[in-house]
């Protein structure tokens, strides 16, 4: 029927020729353009851009930060999928419209908000910074707002798995015998793996590129708190064109292989269950 | 909600069925989550705002030229922006739901690439072609077009980063209605503009307007590639968010936290619509559902 299509719907050669220039000028002449940029450089030069000392506490705190707010919320998105899939309460259209808060709302907000919070004299920060919680202007506070910017993804991917359940596993294992947990474990954790993976590689993902909220909250101490993106910006601002370049293609390196990776561990997961 | 999950929650399947003390266990702790991570900042935006009472705060956003730069200057990107992607979106749905062609799946996913790319990296793109030091920065000086550093340059910006976002709405809307129609109406000898307005636009209006909520919300929020492209300059191209930030260096927190309020409200906004306008399809494609369920048992 498709190739029908072809003969008798009009405008394909106009509608693939436009998508294909807007895409070739807006996106992949400009990431050709960066990689030329970042070629310019000698090796030994590429390499002092990139692997120099600050850099590398730099990827290392955008990579661990990442993968720690990542892994929080892959236990938070599941409980909050399982209770707004299984469970009734009052206020659960609100609790479920919320969910997308973190989506809608720019990260420079998300950004100013936590840096208020946890401070010692804000909401939050009142009752933790006397228990020895830095929850402002230190990498817990990166982990934090990471863990706010990259909440949904979870939630959202793993919500539609587990309404298509099939209730009928969880009561031919209870009728055999096995308890709840058991039931949790053996039975439904196992179908819902790849959903999981694929919440967690998104949001990890979203997490190595954010810039707005953490340079509010981090405080930015080269060595401590700074991460990768603000390198490109530091670069930038002492006009170091190719220094900067060289970093972006160093952190879409890293997003890529990162995305890769995972994808390659979805497929796996995937096929291990079907 | 599915069929099982309406099952699985009802008396009969209690295989399927927590008990109550870890079922209230579980939403008690999912309330403490959402609280601590969405609701109390959310409402710490507007204390936060009005801290220093309504006056302050109108002073704030009205009275500061800085400021009401700044709000203009996002309400002249993003809808550009927006515009920019929803044709381009059209266009991409159309090509790649209606027709067969090599490389179709390749494109299809080259559309997702924006997303993996750092907004910072994404603004860093534009200054490295059009900035001074940039591919065609020495030829735009000599004709006296200036891209960063101005609004072009924030559009650009702003366009790269939310590029995906109409086109992944319309691509699966456009597979989903199918071409039947459209393919009937230019057999009855339909023109393409009677085609685009009468058949193929009011299948998917609401799919549009999803898309166009969704990359305004992002377009008005976004900061690292603006950051990059805008040079920062007070007054001349702050955005709101840029200008967030400003007043937050500059130890001005309620007038800081006061446009953060303006924002936060068109996220809460944007959630209401979004929400609307899930309900309202939901409801469209259940109805479709039922008739076609009817019309096969008649």
């Amino acid at each position: 029927m498709l190739d029908i299509n072809r003969r008798i719907l009009p405008g394909f050669g106009l509608s693939l020729g436009y998508t294909l220039l807007y895409m070739n000028l807006l996106v992949l002449i400009p990431i050709a353009v960066l990689a030329i940029k970042a070629s310019q450089l000698s090796w030994s030069e590429f390499s002092a851009a990139v692997f120099n000392e600050r850099a590398i506490a730099a990827y290392q705190l955008t990579m661990g930060a990442s993968f720690l707010a990542a892994l929080v919320n892959l236990v938070i998105g599941l409980l909050i999928a399982w209770v707004l899939v299984r469970y009734r309460f009052p206020g659960k259209q609100i609790f479920d419209a919320l969910v997308d808060l973190p989506f809608a709302l720019p990260t420079a907000v998300a950004g100013l908000v936590y840096s208020s919070l946890y401070v010692k004299k804000g909401w939050l920060g009142q009752f933790l910074v006397p228990l020895g919680f830095q929850g402002a202007y230190s990498r817990t506070a990166v982990v934090l707002v990471l863990i706010f910017v990259s909440f949904p993804f979870v939630v959202r991917t793993v919500q539609p798995v587990i309404e298509d359940l099939d209730a009928d596993m969880e009561e031919a294992a209870a009728c055999l015998g096995a308890n709840r947990l058991q039931t949790f474990t053996r039975v439904i954790l196992p179908t819902i793996t790849p959903a999981l993976i694929t919440g967690f590689a998104l949001a990890f993902a979203r997490a190595i590129g954010e810039y707005g909220s953490v340079v509010f909250v981090s405080g930015n101490m080269p060595y401590k708190t700074e991460i990768a993106p603000v390198l490109v910006v530091s670069n930038l601002e002492a006009f170091q064109y190719k220094q900067a370049a060289a970093v972006a293609v160093a952190l879409l390196v890293l997003s890529f292989s990162a995305l890769v990776a995972i994808n390659v561990l979805e497929r796996w997961a995937r096929r291990k269950h079907v | 909600m599915s069929d099982q999950a309406v099952r699985a929650g009802t008396k009969s399947r209690r295989g399927a069925e927590d008990p109550a003390i870890v079922r209230w266990t579980l939403i008690f702790l999912a309330f403490l989550a959402m609280i601590i991570l969405v609701v109390i900042p959310l409402a710490n935006v507007f204390y936060e705002a009005f801290a220093k009472g309504v006056g302050t705060y109108w002073d704030n956003l009205y009275n500061d030229p800085d400021t009401l730069s700044a709000i203009l200057m996002t309400l002249k990107v993003a809808p550009a922006a927006v515009l920019l992607n929803v044709v381009f979106g059209f266009a991409a749905a159309w090509t790649i739901a209606r027709f067969r062609f090599q490389g179709r799946t390749l494109l299809t996913s080259l559309i997702d690439l924006p997303f993996a790319v750092s907004p910072v990296v994404a603004g860093l793109l534009f200054v490295l072609l059009f900035g001074l030091q940039g591919l065609f920065g020495q030829w735009l000086r000599d004709e006296g077009i200036r891209i960063i550093f101005t609004w072009p340059g924030l559009v650009l910006a702003t366009t790269f980063v939310t590029f995906p976002i109409v086109a992944r709405e319309l691509i699966p809307l456009m597979e989903a209605t199918g071409s039947d129609e459209e393919v009937a109406a230019v057999s009855l000898g339909a023109r393409w503009w009677s085609l685009l307005w009468r058949v193929t636009l009011p299948n998917i209006k609401w799919g549009i307007l999803y898309g166009v909520i969704l990359c305004n919300a992002r377009a008005m929020g976004e900061f690292g590639a603006v950051a990059v492209v805008s040079g920062r300059i007070t007054g001349q191209t702050d955005t709101m968010p840029l200008r967030v930030e400003k007043l937050f260096q500059e130890y001005n927190l309620p007038g800081a936290f006061a446009v953060a309020s303006v924002l936060t409200l068109l996220a809460l906004i944007t959630l209401v619509l979004k929400g609307t306008l899930e309900w309202r399809t939901r409801r469209e494609i259940a109805e479709a559902a039922r008739l076609r369920t009817a019309r096969s048992e008649a």
